[in-house]
């Protein structure tokens, strides 16, 4: 059992705080969170406005909001929109790219606690009773966290789970999907801020028929955003994930080197995919239909 | 046993139009460096946005096919 790949498509649960069950992906979130909270505030108490050469990490921060700053222009092409949009979307991208490139760090994801699952074991020494034992492990061990579930060591109750401390945050549907929902509200805060009252046109329309079925296709085009939103993240990085944990387990040294590589441009690629996209729906729910 | 086949299927099949998708996008930035060899990095831009648009249009398929393993 040991020998085997721990893949979890679900984060795991660390500890619980009251009823409220604290997973390891929910855990590396904020200690991403709590990374750029930091960095925020040793930037401000280095911060020198009158500087004339910055040095160290103003220079950086001053870079990076620079970089950001200008994308998001190079889009709008409107200093109040650029400094509308800009917050939100720099900070998805921070927290995407610093959770993405979290995972790669070695120690993510193989550093962890075993404890054992009793309540799951019950379940299954009761259902034994009724069918071989064999044939329940197999898929319930499976369902759970084994590629190779070699497992079938005899009727022992004891089995310990291992759970990772680290767990990347964007590798969590949850995450990616609270991420796609707060991009997509912002579309149709920004899109009411704007226009008003007439940024609804766009959904309901009774002007003619064929603007009445455009906007029912519109509405459902907004629902679809959220659900390409976060899978498009969550897929990327789990398989991500995934694609270095079974590399790693086949072959020897150096190989997953390249996919290493291949990680990290993914990991900046999806942050930008998300960032860009945002930015181009507030951009497009902004404008003046005609 | 049926779920092995499903998920077979399911990548094969499904990974045939996002090859085609990168493929075409990859063709046509190229020409279109080709052309114009002096907004590449523009061009290089647009065409990894394209990609990663098109992959993850696989990666849905790799969503699914991991849930039907792993679920």
């Amino acid at each position: 059992m040991s020998s085997g790949i721990h893949i979890s498509l679900n984060a795991e649960t660390l500890f619980h705080i009251g009823s409220l069950p604290v997973t390891n992906s929910m855990f590396t979130s904020l200690l991403v969170s709590l990374m750029l909270l930091i960095f925020a505030i040793i930037f401000r108490t280095k911060f020198n406005a009158r500087s004339i050469r910055p040095t160290g990490i103003q220079n950086f921060a001053e870079w990076l909001v620079e970089v950001l700053f200008g994308l998001v222009h190079s889009v709008t092409g409107d200093l109040k929109k650029s400094r509308h949009f800009f917050p939100a979307l720099s900070t998805f991208f921070l927290f995407i790219i610093l959770n993405n490139w979290l995972g790669l760090i070695p120690g993510v994801g193989t550093i962890g606690i075993t404890h054992q699952q009793e309540t799951y074991e019950e379940v299954l020494a009761s259902e034994s009773e009724q069918t071989s034992f064999s044939e329940i492990i197999q898929p319930a061990l499976a369902a759970t966290e084994e590629v190779h579930g070699e497992a079938a060591t005899g009727p022992s109750t004891t089995h310990s789970v291992f759970v990772p401390i680290f767990r990347p945050g964007t590798a969590d549907l949850n995450t990616t999907f609270a991420l796609s929902l707060i991009s997509v509200f912002l579309i149709q805060y920004f899109g009411f801020k704007y226009l008003s009252f007439s940024y609804f046109k766009k959904f309901i329309n009774f002007s003619n028929p064929i603007n009445f079925y455009v906007g029912i296709l519109e509405t459902i085009s907004e629902f679809a955003r959220i659900i390409s939103f976060a899978f498009r993240l969550f897929g990327n990085i789990f398989a991500g994930e995934v694609l270095i944990v079974v590399i790693a387990y086949l072959t020897k040294v150096l190989v997953p080197v390249p996919f290493y590589g291949l990680e990290i441009f993914v990991g900046f690629i999806q942050a930008l995919v998300f960032t860009m996209l945002s930015l181009v729906f507030y951009n497009m729910a902004t404008a003046k239909s005609h | 046993m049926n779920t092995d086949l499903a998920i077979g299927l399911l990548m094969g099949l499904g990974v045939v139009g996002p090859a085609l998708a990168i493929g075409w996008i990859g063709s046509s930035g190229l020409s279109a460096i080709g052309r114009n060899p002096e907004a590449s990095s523009k061009i290089q831009t647009a065409m990894i946005l394209s990609i990663a648009f098109a992959e993850a249009i696989a990666i849905y398929l790799l969503v699914v096919a991991l849930i039907l393993k792993f679920v």
